[in-house]
């Protein structure tokens, strides 16, 4: 692909051109992925205002402003295709098409939840739409990940994994285990690091000796330095696009480096006030839904009225999903004396 | 009829379990060229690399990588060479796979298992003797095992294979070199159900892998002395026969647990813990643990005896009870 200068959140940075291919996809494709990105934002600010209400069991980690990085990645996936993604994973399984419904109700500790009301937030899963798990321990689904590409190369089955991580990631010893065993054993799965500036409070840059987190260290792994601007849905999914027809040509691993930016704090009890304003304030300019809008406005793809009709009517209606699911009954405690082996059960003994 | 050793066992189970379902796949480090206790020779050779996978020194990634293979649908039987090496990869071992099924309310499935050496005795050295039973047994959601026998280890592991469940198969490096007769054919041992290797009224001695030949040992010594011993082999430690456990208590009164891990908090302190809840009014004497020391495991010979339980610990226990005294118990020493 050629590469072309694009200024991200950090400045300057060498990415994919995709001016070509933005203009050859259909406008349509573009506002399929704005609705799909623009659910998840609102599905998500919806979250945040049950948090503070106090009906969110335990934490929640947002991810708004992250939104492009994981519908770009779900949609160059297919159906046999898998992803697992990490306790700021919302978006990740949202993304795949885990119901909303479900995974609402998994948030309020509701019957029907996703995981049974035993996940939460932080391990919404849906392997029925290929979602392999959020993971809480920061690294720890990365050799998951690499297991389940290794099943994919013994078994001939044509699957990619995509994984998605944070910046902070890069510097547990399960990331560098698992990338190198993927690159080692040329196993079919698609990194994705999402830089958004911070290891939870604190900013990457003061705990990284090099400049980019994942690109400059995937030279170690024999792998080359992918760079894209996560704000931008096109070029994540052309860069996704790559590295998934890569690993399905059997050619191994690729270990991406989305920039991008934490709107929010590092979970919603978190105000962010160790970032400046003038940062916050110049990454809401680049906000990935407020790009695209605008873009698809520029082409003539989709009127500002329709834009904002729509963000109004999606609005709308996680508000009415949230009446509905509050108004729902909750979880039965005796519940949590099952499912602890397949069987259902959870004795230990006789 | 043909003599199988402890470490022959082993392949002998993946060999049985691989060619039956092709679905089971190896791996770890030094698998392919059979492993350095020998317990995989000639696997790669009959099934091929795609069968049998050499791993950097990575147990993060081996045991993950069993976990996302076991999640898509394989079997895969990880190696974690020494078991002290869980340590490295407990996050892998306690946080994901313990719990992948449960709190994805069933959705992933970890039909897994992770073998490999464990135990002390052969002066190995704090870092490659523990008996780490009590870590994984701190953990809902795995299932353990630790054979005793050749058959066992052969049976045990099958079973295992076949298994649902993730499950730790620990492997005392002290029996490899162990032999029983062997009739040849398939071989499968199902899970939770405990082995009584000896039957006597007046003492249970309650034992798993290495330790059930010390109780064995010292059943033939307390027998000199007019004392007869049930054996019990628990064989698993998850799922627990503890029902075989009672039972034997209930017959003979008395109970002594013989566990290698330290006994500051061992498995056997979970098995007293059950006589003394749901036993209590048939016990006649306290029960008595002999446990491991609570020290990291000395090399030299004489120390590391000194903090391991042995036959001649078992008697002592065993008579102390029948004399009416209360033995010394492991977790008071320091």
């Amino acid at each position: 692909m050629p590469r072309a200068t694009c200024v991200t959140i950090f400045g300057e940075v060498e990415a994919p051109d995709v001016t070509a291919v933005r203009a050859e996809r259909a406008a349509p494709e573009l506002r399929e992925l704005y609705e799909r990105m623009l659910r998840i934002r609102q599905f998500e600010a919806k979250v945040d205002v049950l948090y503070r209400q106090g009906r969110v069991r335990g934490p929640a980690h947002l991810g708004l402003g992250q939104e492009a990085i994981a519908v770009g990645v779900a949609s160059v996936l297919g159906p046999g295709d898998h992803s697992l993604g990490t306790y700021r994973g919302h978006a990740h399984a949202l993304a795949r098409g885990a119901p909303e419904e479900a995974v609402l109700r998994e948030l309020l500790g509701r019957v029907g939840g996703i995981c049974g009301g035993k996940g939460g937030s932080m391990h919404i899963t849906s392997v029925e739409h290929g979602y392999y798990g959020s993971y809480a321990i920061v690294g720890g689904h990365i050799p998951t990940a690499v297991g389940m590409a290794w099943a994919s190369r013994i078994r001939r089955d044509g699957a990619v994994t995509a994984c998605f991580f944070g910046d902070g990631t890069t510097n547990i010893g399960a990331f560098h285990e698992a990338v190198n065993l993927a690159a080692v054993w040329k196993l079919p799965v698609v990194f994705v690091c999402e830089n958004n500036l911070y290891m939870e409070y604190t900013p990457i840059g003061d705990v990284i000796p090099v400049d980019r987190p994942a690109a400059d260290r995937a030279p170690a792994y024999g792998l080359a330095p992918i760079v894209v601007d996560g704000n931008d849905v096109a070029a994540v999914r052309e860069t996704a696009l790559a590295a998934v027809e890569r690993a399905r040509r059997g050619d191994g691993p690729s270990l991406v480096e989305a920039l991008t930016y934490r709107l929010g704090g590092h979970s919603v009890a978190d105000g962010g006030a160790y970032r400046d304003p003038d940062e916050v304030a110049a990454a809401r300019t680049r906000d990935p839904l407020v790009r695209l809008a605008t873009e698809l406005a520029r082409s003539g793809a989709m009127t500002v009225e329709a834009s904002d009709a729509l963000v109004a009517q999606v609005k709308a209606e996680m508000d009415a999903l949230a009446v509905r699911v509050l108004a729902e009954p909750t979880a039965d405690g005796a519940d949590a004396w099952t499912g602890m082996w397949s069987d259902g059960g959870a004795t230990w003994r006789n | 009829m043909a003599q199988l050793t402890f470490r022959e066992a082993v392949a002998a189970a993946l060999d049985q379990e691989m060619a039956r379902d092709e679905t089971v796949v190896l791996l770890g480090e030094d698998v392919g060229s059979g492993g350095v206790f020998k317990t995989t020779a000639g696997l790669r050779d009959r099934f091929g690399p795609e069968r049998v996978w050499d791993t950097p020194i990575s147990e993060q990634a081996i045991a993950g990588a069993a976990m996302g293979a076991a999640a898509a649908g394989l079997r895969p039987v990880a190696e974690i060479m020494f078991s002290d090496f869980y340590a490295t990869c407990w996050d892998q071992v306690a946080n994901e796979i313990a719990k992948a099924c449960y709190m994805t309310g069933g959705q992933l499935r970890m039909p897994l298992v992770i073998r490999g050496s464990n135990g002390g005795g052969l002066g190995f050295g704090a870092q490659h003797s523990q008996s780490i039973e009590n870590w994984a047994m701190c953990v809902p959601g795995v299932k353990i095992v630790s054979p005793s026998t050749p058959d066992d280890m052969w049976g045990l592991l099958a079973a295992s294979i076949r298994d649902p469940e993730p499950v730790l198969v620990l492997e005392h490096k002290a029996l490899f070199g162990t032999k029983s007769e062997w009739p040849g054919g398939d071989h499968v041992v199902p899970l939770g159900e405990a082995a009584l290797r000896r039957s006597g009224e007046d003492v249970t001695l309650v034992g798993l892998a290495r330790t059930v030949g010390m109780c064995e040992q010292a059943a033939v010594a307390l027998a000199d002395e007019g004392i007869a011993a049930d054996v019990l082999d628990l064989r698993c430690l998850v799922p627990l026969d503890a029902a075989a456990v009672l039972a034997s208590a209930r017959r003979t009164g008395r109970v002594v647990i013989v566990e290698e891990n330290p006994g500051q908090l061992g498995w056997g302190a979970a098995v007293a813990a059950i006589l003394a809840e749901e036993a209590f009014d048939d016990l006649r004497a306290p029960i008595v643990r002999v446990s491991g020391g609570n020290v990291p495991l000395p090399v030299a010979t004489a120390m590391e005896a000194e903090v391991m339980p042995s036959p001649e610990k078992v008697v002592v226990a065993a008579r102390g009870l029948l004399e009416g005294r209360v033995p010394a118990a492991s977790t008071a020493r320091v």
